[in-house]
């Protein structure tokens, strides 16, 4: 059985990844932009990542009172494979910061992570040996919301606040938009030597 | 169309339905937050305000007991003495630098309970997301709230 090939991109803080305003166009491209940023800033789908008390804030988040999905955001993802935004929702604990960058890393480009929470943000309260003093040595943060925990509309801003983030972003090539994979498909697994 | 399928297909679809078709009828619970923001209840702990008195004086006379009180050591108060010429607070002292990290504050309100002149308020306004993290620490400046408009 062929082995699949797999390339690890490894980012950090200061990494422009997708997701970061960057400067600079592309004339051809320039009316694409409001389009792909209107699609992806509305339909950001969260990874589930809860972690502590925070995840009882967002879970109220998808609940009816305040009903993300009408920023649609309804679509929690179990797996990082479907999910654009991941939601840090609670302390960091230095165990499972491997993993928080393993799931990172799995998720599809672009991709963008809200830090909920002043223990995911900065380690809040637990400055002690076992939490990582804010999610940002890890994974590239794009929006903190603080509080403790954020109250459901305060994470809403959050989110909010990210989908302005995503529609101030420029295409730079058309590489980035992902047609060319609707032209030219990605190879099977099968077909993938190493 | 047999009894079978009446009883295990359309009878519990229609059931279903028919919660649906009640629920319709109820309020609707969905606060529009954007546009329309839902009444906090009375003692919600979110930013903080330093006041000042109706003179414009600052209520804060940099004593640090906030600082001392905080559990997440987010505080940072440095105080200098009040003058003739140059006076900030009713007080003998005043803040130089008062200075909160609001990524790390936990909104607990012990600065607010500890606070010997009432200085520091914690209000309501939630909306404190943003994308720096060094946009979070709030100085002097972005707390102290505007002089009073004078008549």
């Amino acid at each position: 059985m062929p082995k699949r090939v797999e390339t690890i991109v490894l980012h950090d803080s200061s990494t422009p990844v997708l997701g970061d305003t960057q400067k600079g166009g592309n004339v051809v491209l320039t009316s694409v932009d409001a389009l792909l940023n209107a699609a992806r800033s509305n339909s950001l789908w969260p990874l589930t990542f809860g972690l502590a008390c925070c995840a009882i804030e967002m879970m109220s988040t998808a609940a009816s009172r305040f009903d993300i999905s009408r920023f649609g955001s309804e679509a929690f993802r179990a797996t990082p494979r479907q999910a654009d935004v991941m939601i840090i929702a609670g302390r960091l604990s230095k165990k499972m910061a491997p993993v928080l960058r393993q799931i990172y890393d799995q998720m599809p480009e672009p991709k963008w992570v809200i830090s909920m929470g002043a223990c995911a943000s900065s380690g809040g309260v637990y400055n002690n040996y076992a939490i990582v003093q804010g999610a940002d040595q890890v994974v590239p943060v794009d929006v903190y919301v603080p509080g403790c925990p954020p109250s459901p509309d305060a994470l809403i801003y959050g989110v909010m606040k990210l989908q302005q983030k995503i529609r101030g972003r420029r295409v730079r090539s058309v590489s980035e938009i992902g047609l060319s994979e609707l032209v030219f498909p990605r190879k099977k697994d099968s077909e993938v030597v190493a | 169309m047999s009894v079978e399928f009446f009883r295990d297909v359309a009878k519990p679809v229609i059931a279903g339905f028919g919660i649906t078709a009640r629920r319709l009828k109820r309020q609707k619970v969905t606060v529009m937050y954007p546009e329309q923001k839902r009444e906090q209840y009375p003692r919600t702990r979110w930013r903080h305000v330093l006041k000042r008195y109706d003179s414009g004086l600052e209520k804060c006379i940099g004593c640090s007991l906030c600082a001392g009180a905080c559990p997440a050591r987010c505080i940072y108060v440095e105080a200098a003495e009040n003058t003739d010429e140059a006076r900030f607070s009713a007080g003998e002292r005043y803040a130089v630098r008062y200075e909160i990290n609001m990524i790390r504050c936990i909104f607990c309100g012990y600065c607010q309970d500890a606070c010997p002149t009432g200085a520091i308020v914690l209000q309501k306004d939630f909306e404190l997301a943003d994308y720096h993290r060094a946009d979070f620490v709030y100085t002097k400046e972005r707390l102290l709230e505007p002089l009073p408009m004078r008549p």
